[in-house]
């Protein structure tokens, strides 16, 4: 496995941490699915600086009316059982961004991911972060800004570090082939287990 | 933003004498189309958008009709100055179809060749027959290319057709609560209600303006039909739920629940302007659209031809056309590698829901809208 974290090649200003480091492994005129797109921040910059081809699908009204104030092509969906609708190896990339901890059925939707993709990409917030364990040697469950949530209002149902995404991937035949571990959106090479907030994983079926 | 009617608005014919050819092989020698128009076209001619209208509405699709103030467009919440469909932008034009009986060539309308009225005589018209027919009118209307076709139930299959038939003649297909075919369940239903009108012994073989009468009780029993099915069994409930006009149980075989008299309600006033040979052309219309029966069920391919950008909204509630049908159309645009936004909007009203105000279906429809005009030349 390669920790290629490759900083993108162009500023990408207002764009999330992750979203720039998924952008950066996104190739020009890509093919791209963006899940639990959101607002449509990261489809429009691809479209726009990328020449991507990207359809998003989204649970969200209020995102979906986002997307389409700013031209994008949209579908309204529940990710769970979504992805049905797209055929084997449509898409260049998948992208699954800060929405994997929030998924019930895990690993269905990284399967899937991988049957519509020739790669996928995902984002997700480091439980293993060394202020989350001081919080719960505190006796608290961790809140920070990238789990901004109380433990009885979380939708994130499906917390992890970054090893225990690789053992999952590993089970599922993902062979990764690219890690990013961010903090304050700089690559960490120093513990990045305990010491980076965000993890950006790349990954193709075997 | 202020937000109105268009106003008063005068309907309009256009004669064509050029003959019409049908799906059917049939052709129809000269016919009108009555239209209404609302805004006005730009010099680019690139700011005109279609409205085709579903079973029983017809070219009146907003303001209100000269001397008849209740009557309004129906779809009025939909269209007019600062509405989603915004007339201070948009040449809106609404067209009454072919074979329908709201002053298009109808069964009701003389036949040249007999000098009575067709009656059973009208040829039997497709959604693909009338989308030619539309472009004829575009034609007339000094429009080569409309920004956007949108309609909602069979207007929607008539939006999608315009995508195939003349996709360099369309920018934006709008295609509220469509399904890319009818379900056997569907074509079930149009089919009692076909039932109804030709048992009514007032119905003649489809002949009964030469006996002076209408087949009303089939008609209405029709309508009855097909308004259970535009409903949700949720706002059944919750408009009508077991309520009785009566103080109680009658035990009898009238009127007694609210439900009945609601539908009976809907199937007389129906009756009172609708023609049953419209309303048999109309759902026979609706059974034979498959863009798919050309391609042997490969809507992928059936689909290929569109190169608009597609809009497509279904209702989470809406078990006529459910959204589990619009998804089959939305996978194929997806595949086809179309730009294609759909929304599926939680809304509790069933199929009807297309012709309702609910403000995240409007607010997409005028987003989208925005995105239109943004592209049309002013």
């Amino acid at each position: 496995m390669s920790a290629d974290a490759s900083s993108p090649s162009a500023p990408l200003p207002g764009l999330r941490d992750d979203l720039r480091q998924i952008a950066a492994w996104i190739a020009d005129g890509a093919r791209v699915l963006d899940l639990g797109c959101g607002d449509g921040a990261l489809m429009a910059y691809l479209r726009d600086s990328r020449a991507a081809r990207v359809y998003g699908v989204e649970i969200a009204d209020d995102s979906i009316l986002q997307c389409v104030r700013r031209c994008l092509s949209v579908i309204q969906a529940d990710l769970e059982s979504g992805l049905r609708m797209f055929p084997d190896r449509m898409f260049d990339t998948v992208v699954l961004s800060q929405t994997l901890q929030a998924m019930h059925q895990t690993e269905a939707v990284l399967r899937e991911m991988a049957r519509v993709g020739r790669q996928g990409i995902v984002s997700f917030p480091n439980f293993g972060h060394w202020r989350h364990l001081l919080s719960l040697l505190g006796g608290r469950m961790p809140v920070s800004p990238q789990m901004p949530y109380q433990w009885y209002d979380t939708p994130n149902v499906h917390l992890c570090t970054p090893r225990d995404f690789e053992i999952l991937a590993s089970r599922l035949g993902l062979v990764i082939t690219g890690r990013a571990l961010l903090a304050n959106g700089r690559p960490v090479n120093t513990l990045p287990g305990l010491r980076s907030k965000l993890a950006v994983y790349r990954f193709e079926p075997r | 933003m202020q937000s109105g009617s268009v106003g008063i608005v005068t309907s309009q014919t256009m004669r064509f004498e050029e003959p019409l050819e049908l799906a059917s092989g049939a052709h129809i020698a000269g016919y009108d189309l009555r239209y209404e128009t609302y805004g006005t076209l730009n010099a680019a001619r690139d700011n005109a958008v279609l409205i085709c209208h579903a079973l029983n509405a017809s070219h009146h699709v907003a303001g209100r009709t000269p001397g008849r103030p209740d009557d309004v467009g129906w779809w009025d919440n939909m269209i007019g100055p600062g509405r989603p469909v915004d007339t201070r932008r948009f040449f809106v034009v609404g067209v009454n179809n072919l074979g329908s009986c709201f002053g298009s060539t109808g069964p009701m309308s003389i036949d040249p060749a007999s000098g009575r009225p067709y009656g059973a005589a009208f040829p039997v018209v497709t959604v693909e027959d009338w989308v030619n027919a539309q472009a004829r009118l575009a034609d007339r209307l000094g429009i080569e290319r409309f920004a956007a076709v949108m309609g909602g139930s069979l207007g929607a299959m008539q939006a999608l057709s315009w995508t195939i038939q003349y996709p360099q003649r369309i920018g934006h297909c709008v295609a509220i609560a469509i399904t890319p075919r009818l379900t056997a369940q569907n074509i079930a239903f149009n089919d009692v209600a076909r039932a109804a009108i030709v048992s009514d012994p007032d119905f003649h073989g489809g002949d009964y303006y030469s006996w002076g009468v209408v087949p009303k009780r089939g008609l209405r029993v029709a309508r009855m039909i097909g308004h259970i099915t535009y409903l949700s069994d949720d706002v059944m409930a919750e408009k009508f739920g077991r309520s009785l006009r009566t103080p109680d149980y009658a035990f009898g075989y009238g009127v007694e629940f609210e439900v009945e008299s609601y539908l009976r309600y809907q199937g007389d006033k129906f009756s009172e302007y609708f023609d049953a040979n419209t309303y048999l052309l109309i759902t026979r219309a609706l059974d034979y659209f498959d863009p798919a029966h050309a391609t042997r069920g490969d809507l992928v391919r059936a689909l290929a031809p569109a190169s608009a950008h597609f809009l497509v909204v279904s209702f989470t509630t809406d078990w006529r056309f459910a959204p589990a049908r619009t998804r089959e159309i939305v996978e194929a645009l997806v595949v086809n590698g179309r730009e294609v936004v759909y929304a599926e909007i939680d809304a509790p009203h069933g199929h009807d829901a297309f012709l309702l105000d609910d403000p995240r279906y409007h607010r997409l429809v005028s987003a989208y809208f925005d995105n239109i005009s943004a592209e049309a030349s002013r």
